[in-house]
């Protein structure tokens, strides 16, 4: 959960990027870390594999600059979407604001993303969190592949898939080539902070 | 969910028990965190500058990961966590379920010496905190 600190008026907000393995949770971070510059006070943090995947998490600290006097910081987390790392993305889970939930497009990821996404209900249950109220965007996400002639899932199905019951906000996306991926980050602290608006005032 | 806000007030109190029983004692860098990895407070000599956002996000990992092991092989919790370096050492400590004191120091303090001291700032930053809910 948020922490606000009222001496120095900073508010901290954590956001997680949850799916799949290889959706590109990891890949949407980078983007953000190579576009946005002068908002990254450090280093982006990635634990991860020889093989480049993502061990345990990746960090990148957002400057969002002062909303109602207050110095909003928006924490960025990836999980590791392997399935033999449901441990440890129920830990980067703990105290999340907002999540998008990045889908891989290509259509033979289908049941991955909808298991992945049942497994994030059943993870937020742990901390008695709710799928349907925490802030949530969905982001579909590779759709350049269609150019390449690689078979791609319609929004619509993916929209009937994962987010009939949830109606969040959604986005197809490319994180390789950064279509969309600011949108989606846009959205998820705009859920987030109003959220958070409301509990506190 | 009390621990989310903290008043001015609470924390001015809290910054002065760390450096009156850490850093005063030589301590480089005294940072409290949540277990989401959020910080609550950090303080330091003023000559070692850390990346303290990127640490709590890592420390929350880590103290997490190790609390998961512990508890898998049996055992409530590993009451020590302690990494030690050539020239500087981190310490970890739990105030409550939900907090965590981080130090770091060099070799000038021994660990016996900084953990009395931890034990006694957490009881007094306990007395501080509203008792969560
Ligand atoms: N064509 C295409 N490839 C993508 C896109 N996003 C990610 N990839 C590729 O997919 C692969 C996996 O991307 P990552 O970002 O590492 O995936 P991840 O979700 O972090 O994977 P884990 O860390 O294992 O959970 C990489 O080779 C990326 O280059 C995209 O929008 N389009
Ligand atoms: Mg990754």
């Amino acid at each position: 959960m948020s922490f606000i600190n009222l001496k120095e008026k900073v508010v901290q907000v954590k956001i997680v990027y949850y799916g799949p393995g290889r959706c590109g949770k990891t890949t949407n971070l980078e983007y953000i870390n190579r576009t946005y510059r002068n908002q990254i006070v450090s280093e982006m943090v990635s634990l991860k594999t020889h093989g480049d995947r993502t061990l345990f998490f990746d960090f990148l600290p957002f400057n969002m600059g002062k909303i109602k006097g207050y110095d909003i910081k928006i924490q960025l987390y990836t999980v590791p979407g392997q399935v033999k790392y449901n441990a440890t993305r129920k830990l980067v889970l703990r105290g999340v604001d907002g999540i998008v939930f990045v889908a891989d497009a290509m259509a033979k990821q289908r049941e991955k993303n909808i298991r992945s996404l049942n497994q994030l209900h059943e993870n937020l249950l742990s901390y008695k969190e709710s799928i349907f109220r925490i802030p949530l965007v969905m982001q579909y996400n590779k759709i350049d592949l269609k150019e390449h002639g690689i078979p791609i899932l319609p929004t619509e199905v993916l929209q009937k898939d994962l987010n009939s019951r949830l109606n969040a906000p959604y986005f197809e996306a490319s994180a390789v080539t950064g279509y969309n991926v600011a949108a989606t980050l846009k959205k998820i602290i705009a859920s987030t902070i109003i959220s958070i608006q409301k509990k506190l005032f | 969910m009390n621990y989310g806000i903290v008043s001015q007030e609470q924390l001015e109190q809290i910054d002065r028990i760390l450096t009156d029983k850490l850093i005063k004692l030589g301590v480089d860098c005294v940072i409290v965190i949540d277990m989401a990895g959020n910080i609550i407070t950090a303080k330091d000599n003023g000559r070692n500058k850390y990346d303290v956002y990127s640490f709590a996000a890592l420390a929350a990992g880590n103290f997490a990961t190790v609390d998961a092991m512990a508890k898998l092989v049996g055992e409530e919790e590993f009451s020590l966590l302690f990494h030690k370096g050539q020239e500087s050492s981190i310490h970890f400590s739990k105030i409550d379920e939900e907090l965590l004191l981080i130090s770091m120091f060099g070799q000038e303090i021994s660990l016996g010496f900084l953990r009395l001291n931890v034990v006694d700032a957490i009881e007094k930053i306990k007395k501080l905190w509203p008792k969560s809910a």
